[in-house]
């Protein structure tokens, strides 16, 4: 059943298939995030009590929402490489981190322009923004982690360890909202059968996510093949490649 | 004859206890034999208490409401100074290679070794620790409160603390990377433990912050072992 992804184990395969999915996930974040950030900031109906400034959900959920989904796509990568020893899984979790850092970065800065009207506070120390400050420290702890050995596998197998012990903040902050008391309100649009947001508001805020979704993609994918081929530079495979398309 | 067979090796096979106890009195001999390596995060820690006030001003209100908050803090940059040398020694000496090596389970080995780090580290901080809650005018219905938390709170400082160390401990500069990879990891516990001492000094129940606390200690104990092990054979390579 899974005969067909064997093929793919081989570092030059796996950077071919980055090369040819690269463009899909490009055209595709470009075009989503167009008509998703347009419709949401510009045509999207205004809020009765926020008025204009509540677009900001359409940058702040997305990137909030999937900084979260990229941390378990890093864990899941760890897991892999643990259990089946993938050399390529290493390099998906190592170009994974600096994306999830980033869109952490982006919704709590996003998180704390957009409370300074609505909750008259930029930051307050309650636990979603807490944990999720904890999100940000991990991801840059792994990000260290992996810059801090020469070897490239040992720097991966060290902070694919941190990955997993870090993991147990995801849980807490997607239900710190529900546990404790918290200034942030508790979730909206994942309740699918009765979304606590019009449908004129919500549909731009879905675009926008599946665009960040591919945003990540694309990012992650160029990522990989850096990681592939730095991994790989004395392979004869990444040598031909190089004198073919030639060194800058 | 087998080539396991234990008696041709001349080896006679510990028990989990013996196990635990020879690690942890060998831990616990060599530390008595560099004293320093105790006391200094001790004296680190008084010192830190010592700069708060001087620092903010000897206003007795104001170091009443904020003592909780210092000694955890300081608490947790001292276990941060003395964690270095739970593995550091011994991966420089090779002793910690043999231990890999040896054919006794590491889980055992890791936690009489995190256990030998708590009674020189954390028991020390919690027998001066009502000293200090004295020198930060601290309430006096909070002390039973800061006792428990740090009771119950240390063991998972030096078990987390632990996995970072064995992370790090093949590193050149690994003092700054594994505060950056630690202290994220003690902020729940932090909050929790000086939650508990307000509640106390306000008179208010506490016992919902210790169950979280213990429920703390307990994953910590039972799987922290696993990730410092882990984490020792990528750092030994």
């Amino acid at each position: 059943m899974w005969k067909w992804l064997h093929p793919y184990a081989k570092p030059e395969r796996s950077y071919q298939l980055a090369s040819t999915l690269l463009p899909w996930f490009a055209i595709s974040s470009v075009i989503l995030l167009t008509i998703g950030v347009v419709w949401g900031l510009a045509f999207a109906p205004s809020e009765a009590y926020q008025k204009e400034y509540y677009r900001i959900i359409y940058i702040h959920v997305p990137a909030a929402t999937l900084s979260m989904s990229v941390y378990m796509a890093m864990a899941t990568a760890v897991l892999i490489s643990m259990v089946w020893q993938l050399k390529l899984a290493d390099a998906t979790a190592a170009a994974l981190a600096p994306v999830g850092a980033t869109l952490t970065t982006i919704a709590l800065i996003t998180g704390a322009i957009w409370g300074a009207p609505s909750w008259g506070t930029s930051w307050v120390w309650d636990a979603r923004l807490t944990s999720y400050l904890i999100l940000l420290f991990l991801y840059l702890g792994v990000i260290a982690l992996n810059n801090a050995f020469d070897d490239k596998a040992l720097a991966s197998r060290a902070a694919g360890i941190l990955t997993l012990v870090g993991v147990v903040n995801i849980p807490i902050i997607k239900y710190s909202v529900e546990w404790w008391n918290t200034l942030h309100q508790t979730a909206t649009i994942s309740k699918f059968d009765s979304p606590s947001m019009s449908t004129e508001m919500l549909w731009p805020l879905l675009i926008n996510i599946t665009g960040f979704a591919f945003m990540i993609g694309t990012l992650t994918l160029i990522r990989f093949k850096n990681e592939v081929l730095a991994r790989n530079s004395m392979r004869p495979w990444v040598i031909e490649l190089a004198t073919k398309e030639g060194i800058k | 004859m087998t080539p396991l067979d234990h008696q041709s090796l001349n080896y006679t096979p510990l028990s989990y206890g013996q196990l635990f106890m020879k690690v942890m009195n060998r831990d616990l001999k060599v530390a008595i034999h560099n004293k320093g390596d105790i006391l200094n995060p001790l004296i680190f820690l008084v010192i830190v208490i010592t700069l708060f006030p001087l620092g903010i001003g000897p206003e007795t209100n104001l170091l009443t409401r904020i003592a909780p908050g210092i000694i955890w803090v300081a608490a947790l940059l001292s276990a941060l100074l003395s964690l270095e040398r739970l593995f550091k020694n011994d991966f420089i000496d090779g002793s910690l290679e043999q231990m890999l090596l040896s054919p006794q389970p590491l889980f055992i080995m890791v936690l009489a070794k995190i256990t030998a780090h708590w009674l020189l580290t954390g028991l020390p901080i919690l027998i001066i620790a009502p000293l200090l809650g004295l020198m930060l005018h601290m309430e006096p219905l909070a002390y039973p409160a800061l006792m428990i938390t740090l009771a119950i709170g240390t063991p998972v400082l030096s078990l987390i603390g632990a996995i970072g160390v064995a992370l790090t401990v093949g590193l050149k500069k690994g003092g700054v990377l594994l505060s950056l990879l630690i202290l994220p990891l003690y902020i729940p516990l932090l909050i929790f433990a000086t939650g508990a001492i307000e509640a106390a000094s306000l008179g208010m129940p506490y016992g919902s912050h210790l169950a979280i606390i213990s429920a703390l200690l307990i994953g910590a104990i039972t799987l922290s072992p696993f990730a410092v092990s882990s984490a020792l054979r990528v750092s030994t390579n």
